[in-house]
């Protein structure tokens, strides 16, 4: 039980945290700081291919079943790593509370790591859902000014998409029990069920909905900007880096094995959504005023990459989306980390109101410029590596659509480009006086991620390699 | 009756012998503690009974009563949730000017009329179970008499629960003119060889279900639930959400099972299933849609607790698609106990932050910041809330996942896409309290709780946490249970 046990350390971890603060007001962000070391140590001693099983509620044949393949163990490194980048970024930033805020920021980590191991499908669902709930009360209780309204908007939209998830999984294990007499809600199982092909697609299609809202797609994006822009700066890095991959991970782990022949025959729409996603994602990020509001457009516009590479379903293009991922959890969680350290100094997110920010902060905007390159897709970084294998893959599958997604591309340097010249360039501010640069923590956590994304930009290997065998097994195409 | 009869009675003259002496120690000895200490004696050695009550083996204790797993299952319920109710009344009624012993009488009165319930296998004890009960409650409602909003809710209550209770007994008799039976066995009998075709027997059975509608509170029967929810004393309101509607659903199922209700309507001019999916969707959807527009929790929790009551009609038409197969009444079973235990503790939150002194605090805008106030209550409402939401690892998911696997397995493809519409409705609003209590700085009222009440509370919270991480013992309860019912295909 090796991989329950790291799940149930993060969430002894976290209830701990929020009784510790009654000792010291800095004892739960120590001890959070403690929970995450050492699941990273527990972490890198569980052997990639653990699966382990226990029965739950053998009434409905659901197990726990968790496995920690090569992309579950990307995923969940990246998990911890974010959360550790989470918690640094939410030191001083985070006042009232801070034992449930740390509660609430491990349970949902707690809830992914679950999210990216579960392989029963009510486990995942289970895992899907729980991790929602300490995610709203971050955005809720230390949310910004419209906090109400977007905890409200990201929970329904996240919730009631998780319905229509829950009906096609109980559709799919009746009829898989119809026709093998086998009730059972194991991933490994529900593999091989026959389904009538009607069934299939409109199943597939409850599956999809759910994970493109986490994605987010166009159309069901709008949560997005709000539920980033009003989160604290840890949830806005939790939320980029890590929620909306799990959106990523179901298509890649769960819509596309489960449903091969309906996937196939969606893929044109999923692949248009994908580059539509892109493009629109990109023009919205340029027309916006708030620093915070355009890093969250641009993340609809990256994950869109992450939709064309899974719909492609050849090995280049889902490798490229597994890049992908890993690569914009990096980029934008440090970009959001720069929004929330511009916000916690200027007291403001919109760009109007800085301007030349360079002279006062140089390390500031000498980080700002290392992740607005990455963002934009400079070769060298892990993003580039990420979209050109998607694009390489896709041009195979469709090739209008490809070259649609590689102008997104160009409209990414646009907006990366302009957020810096409107905030660490140009005239500056006579408003803003003296800024404090990055101190050692914050600049610390920042050259760790600048470190992460020049090595998956130099050598993804180390990643494709963890994620070879398993992109293979899932069955894509060659 | 024979010494087994009594053995099998145990647990019902158990709390008879109980209420008497609560009754008599009132009348020689007022003191509110003495009497509490009773009640919750007596419902000790009544949940005790039930051992060697079950140790006499289903039984039938002249027609009108059946003693089985069944029955003990709900009357174990019921105690607990009159047990559950004294702890929360005692505190609430505490600065009363007036007297307050008679509350336990009463509650103890009431507990065996729903105890009744559950045990009823005949038109008669149906009868005589439901009007304990309600006569008991009309006295609770009304409890602290000299409020208005209390006597308001009690006059509304006895008027539409007397009209419930006179159209079923209408349908009863109607039932009883077509076929010349009112145990629910021989109404089963009937069912196999009569005419069912009598145009008698269908408006009866219309009249059955309307009654029954109107104790449920379904749509459009249910005008009255909110406002006596609202008006009734918290602990009160409590008891009226939980026993009064498990008590009457665990009598219309075991007549559904016994009397074949469904097939019995089969061939019938109307037909009661579809009667019963009518009701079920507009209960589900107008319920949860009114709860959108309210201000006061405990309305909110009404038109809430309609919209649940919905859902569970879905288990019983499960009975009807899936015949002979216990899933149906394991559904119900598994339903209910979530359903009483997220109620409960919801009410048990509500009924600490209000007292008889003070009077109700069910404004929503009451509960602003109750997670810096009071976290342990905050936290059990929270955990009740989402429960009722239907969040995973929670008794409302359990309770909401056993009825989508029985509604797909019974094809109810209709009622399950309303319950989907219906629950999605039903986050905004329970979400809404959840943020009100997290919003900070806001003007705090003092919290009459006291420990008793919260620790209560916590245990209820607790219970809806571990039915929801863990539901493999109690789905083994009802299965059990759902077995040793007599179902016939």
């Amino acid at each position: 039980m090796q991989i329950l046990g790291l799940i149930l350390l993060l969430l002894g971890g976290g209830a701990l945290a929020a009784l510790s603060e009654r000792l010291h007001r800095n004892a739960p962000r120590w001890l959070a700081l403690g929970v995450i070391a050492a699941s990273t140590l527990y972490l890198l001693a569980i052997p990639v291919g653990t699966e382990e099983q226990a029965a739950w509620i053998p009434r409905f044949g659901i197990s726990l079943i968790l496995a920690m393949d090569g992309l579950s163990f990307a995923m969940v490194a990246l998990t911890l790593f974010l959360g550790l980048i989470a918690i640094v970024s939410s030191w001083s930033e985070i006042d009232e509370s801070p034992g449930f805020f740390q509660f609430n920021l491990l349970w949902t980590l707690a809830g992914v790591v679950g999210v990216f191991t579960a392989l029963d499908l009510f486990l995942f669902f289970v895992f899907w859902e729980v991790m929602l709930v300490p995610m709203y009360f971050l955005i809720a209780i230390w949310g910004h000014e419209a906090r109400a309204y977007a905890a409200m908007k990201f929970f329904l939209f996240t919730q009631i998409s998780g319905l229509l998830m829950l009906f096609a999984i109980l559709t799919l294990v009746y009829l898989h029990y119809d026709a093998s007499g086998v009730i059972t809600f194991a991933y490994a199982d529900l593999l091989d069920a026959e389904l009538d092909p009607g069934y299939a697609f409109l199943l597939m299609l409850g599956f999809f909905v759910a994970f493109v809202v986490k994605l987010p797609g166009v159309p069901f994006h709008t949560w997005l900007p709000d539920a980033h822009t009003q989160a604290p700066t840890a949830g806005s890095v939790i939320l980029a880096g890590i929620l909306l991959k799990t959106g990523a991970y179901g298509l890649l782990r769960f819509v596309v094995p489960l449903f091969p022949e309906a996937a196939l025959e969606f893929r044109w729409p999923a692949m248009f959504l994908g580059a539509a996603s892109v493009i629109y994602g990109g023009y919205l990020a340029f027309s916006q005023s708030d620093f915070k509001r355009l890093v969250a457009y641009s993340s609809i516009s990256h994950m869109g990459f992450v939709l064309l590479g899974v719909f492609a379903w050849n090995t280049v293009a889902v490798q490229g989306a597994v890049v992908q991922m890993v690569a914009h959890g990096f980029s934008t969680a440090a970009l959001f980390m720069m929004a929330g350290a511009l916000q916690q100094r200027l007291h403001t997110r919109e760009m109007g109101q800085m301007g030349g920010l360079w002279l006062k902060a140089p390390r500031m905007g000498a980080v700002a410029l290392f992740f607005v390159i990455a963002s934009l897709g400079m070769p060298g970084l892990g993003n580039f590596v990420g979209e050109f294998m998607v694009l390489i893959g896709a041009f195979q599958v469709d090739v209008p659509l490809t070259i649609a997604a590689a102008i997104g591309i160009i409209v990414a340097a646009v907006y990366a480009l302009s957020l810096m010249q409107r905030s660490f360039q140009g005239e500056p501010n006579a408003a803003v006086e003296t800024m404090p640069d990055f101190g050692f923590r914050e600049l610390s956590v920042m050259i760790l991620m600048m470190v992460a994304l020049v090595w998956l930009g130099i050598y993804p290997e180390t990643l494709l390699n963890l994620s070879a065998p398993v992109v293979s097994g899932l069955g894509v195409h060659p | 009756m024979t010494a087994l009869d009594f053995q099998a009675l145990a647990p019902h003259l158990t709390l008879t012998g109980g209420l008497m002496v609560v009754l008599l120690a009132v009348s020689f000895w007022r003191s509110h503690r003495t009497a509490f200490a009773l009640t919750l004696l007596s419902l000790a050695a009544a949940f005790i009974a039930l051992w060697p009550g079950l140790g006499a083996g289903p039984r039938a204790v002249t027609p009108l009563l059946m003693l089985d797993a069944y029955a003990a299952f709900f009357n174990g319920l019921f105690i607990l949730i009159g047990a559950v109710t004294a702890l929360l009344a005692h505190r609430y009624l505490e600065g009363r000017a007036g007297s307050q012993e008679e509350f336990h009488v009463l509650l103890l009165a009431a507990t065996l009329g729903a105890m009744t319930l559950a045990s009823a296998q005949h038109f008669a004890a149906l009868l005589l179970g439901l009007e304990i009960l309600s006569i008991s409650l009309y006295a609770m409602v009304a409890y602290p008499e000299e409020d208005h909003p209390p006597l308001e809710a009690a006059l509304k209550y006895l008027v539409l629960s007397g009209v419930g209770s006179t159209i079923m007994l209408f349908g009863m008799a109607l039932i009883y003119h077509a076929t010349g039976a009112l145990g629910f066995a021989e109404l089963a009998a009937f069912a196999a060889t009569g005419d069912r075709a009598d145009l008698w027997l269908s408006a009866g059975l219309v009249l059955f279900v309307i009654g029954i509608a109107f104790k449920l509170s379904l749509v459009p029967f249910h005008m009255w639930t909110p406002d006596v929810y609202q008006g009734a004393p918290a602990p009160v309101t409590a008891y009226l959400a939980t026993v009064s509607k498990a008590a009457v659903f665990a009598v219309l199922l075991r007549f559904a099972v016994d009397a074949q209700l469904l097939d019995l309507s089969s061939g019938a001019q109307v037909s009661v299933a579809m009667l019963f999916a009518i009701i079920a969707v507009l209960s589900m959807v107008i319920g949860n849609v009114l709860a959108l527009l309210q201000n006061s929790i405990k309305r909110l929790l009404a038109y809430s607790s309609i919209a649940h009551v919905g859902y569970l009609l879905i288990a019983l038409l499960v009975l009807n698609a899936l015949p002979g197969q216990p899933m149906a009444v394991e559904t119900a079973l598994v339903f209910l106990v979530g359903y009483l235990a997220m109620t409960l503790a919801a009410f048990a939150v509500v009924s600490e932050l209000s007292s008889a002194a003070d009077g109700e605090r069910d404004q929503i805008e009451e509960y602003s910041g109750l997670f810096w106030r009071h976290p342990v209550l905050a936290s059990v409402l929270t955990a009740a809330l989402l429960s009722l939401a239907g969040i995973p690892l929670t008794a409302g998911f359990i309770a909401k996942f056993y009825l989508f696997a029985a509604g797909v397995d019974g094809e109810l493809w209709g009622l399950l896409w309303a319950m989907v519409v219906g629950s999605a409705i039903s986050i905004y609003y329970y979400l809404k309290i959840v943020f009100a209590m997290t919003v900070r700085g806001a003007d705090a009222p003092a919290i009459p709780a006291s420990f008793a009440g919260v620790a209560t509370a916590a245990v209820l919270g607790v219970v809806v946490l571990a039915i929801g991480i863990y539901p493999t013992p109690l789905i083994g309860l009802a299965s059990d249970i759902a077995q040793g019912l007599r179902l016939t295909p």
